[in-house]
């Protein structure tokens, strides 16, 4: 399916979540493939035991992706949500990219206040994955900044790193092509 | 004295003097590793065991490549490198340490994955330049040196100076996804 024509057909959001065992993404992508829907962008990972699949697929109703996926959920190990949203096209790019990484202590609200100062600063995280590791707390987002304002930004976030107890780093996202 | 500005002139661990002794090293989030650390004296008495300290640490942790003074909980600009025998390494200057040390050129930049003995949990993909110059001083003598490297001893040495000025390698991975557990949580 070319992806031009996947404009005007359903698009779902998907969530599956639960202890991971083997088989979970070969279970629900043969679901899927069965109603005939596209697979379209995807992240499935694996987060402290638990494996966590989040995709947009377009093809079949929602309704017809629920009850396909109820037989994987009905032991109580799996959690499905499926959800009509409306297709409106890629998004475009809202400044520069930059990588932002926080490490230190564990402690409430790290993620909380560094994605603040990045929001008032009118910055979007389009990629986060934090890491809990023994009392070690790693935060790494990718995040397009308003041009001009990366100074800025990496001077609130050095400040808010202080108050924090944390370490901050604020650069430049490699964009090279190969 | 004559500087030697093509290398380490000869210089072995056994010019320090003294065999070290093997220290503890610390793990993030221990704020030692998070500040930069001042510049030190290299014919320092202090300095000079130090970096028999972190050259004895460095030889009895397996697989360690490198170790800054910071990872034993030293705020300093002395670290200790050995990437002989490892299967990445093109150029090797042997076991050394270097005080006060620049990078002053970095070029044909490669990513790579890098762990560290203060993050024992997770590696990360970082981009070093695998061409390098670097400057410093010997602990000891305090000789000037310039060091011509390249490969995974370059790597090495970036990511023992990035200690010593209080940067781990998750303040340079790549992205969101680059970063590693070791352990698997099952």
């Amino acid at each position: 399916m070319a992806a031009g024509q996947n404009v005007r057909m359903n698009e779902l959001a998907i969530t599956v979540i639960g202890r991971d065992r083997p088989g979970i993404v070969a279970d629900v992508a043969e679901a899927l493939a069965r109603l005939g829907a596209n697979l379209t962008d995807s992240t499935m990972t694996r987060l402290r035991g638990h494996f966590a699949m989040t995709l947009i697929c377009v093809g079949p109703a929602a309704a017809d992706v629920e009850a396909a996926l109820a037989p994987l959920a009905a032991d109580g190990q799996l959690l499905a949500t499926v959800r009509a949203v409306t297709p409106d096209g890629a998004t475009e790019s809202a400044g520069e990219p930059y990588v932002l990484a926080v490490h230190g202590a564990d402690r409430m609200g790290i993620v909380a206040a560094m994605t603040r100062v990045l929001a008032d600063a009118g910055g979007n995280v389009t990629d986060l994955s934090t890491r809990l590791t023994g009392s070690l707390y790693v935060v790494v987002a990718e995040v397009e900044l308003p041009l001009g304002s990366s100074d800025e930004v990496a001077g609130r976030l050095a400040r808010t790193a202080a108050e924090l107890g944390v370490g901050v780093s604020l650069r430049p996202a490699d964009t090279d092509l190969l | 004295m004559t500087a030697d500005y093509a290398g380490l002139g000869g210089w072995t661990p056994e010019a320090l003097g003294l065999a070290g002794e093997v220290l503890t090293v610390v793990s993030a989030p221990d704020p030692v590793l998070s500040r930069p650390g001042p510049e030190v004296d290299p014919k320092s008495d202090e300095v000079v065991r130090l970096a028999a300290d972190l050259i004895a640490t460095m030889r009895v942790s397996p697989g360690c490549v490198g170790l800054a003074a910071p990872q034993v909980g030293v705020s300093a600009q002395v670290f200790a490198v050995n990437v002989t025998g490892h299967p990445k390494a093109v150029t090797v200057h042997g076991v050394f340490a270097l005080c006060n040390a620049r990078v002053v050129e970095a070029s044909r930049w490669k990513a790579g994955r890098e762990g560290c003995m203060s993050v024992p949990d997770l590696t990360g993909d970082v981009k070093r330049a695998s061409r390098l110059v670097v400057e410093g001083r010997l602990p000891g003598s305090g000789e000037p040196v310039r060091l011509v490297t390249d490969g995974f001893e370059a790597r090495a040495l970036q990511h023992e100076i990035d200690h010593c000025a209080g940067l781990l390698f998750l303040d340079r991975v790549a992205g969101a996804h680059a970063v590693y557990q070791r352990k698997v949580y099952l």
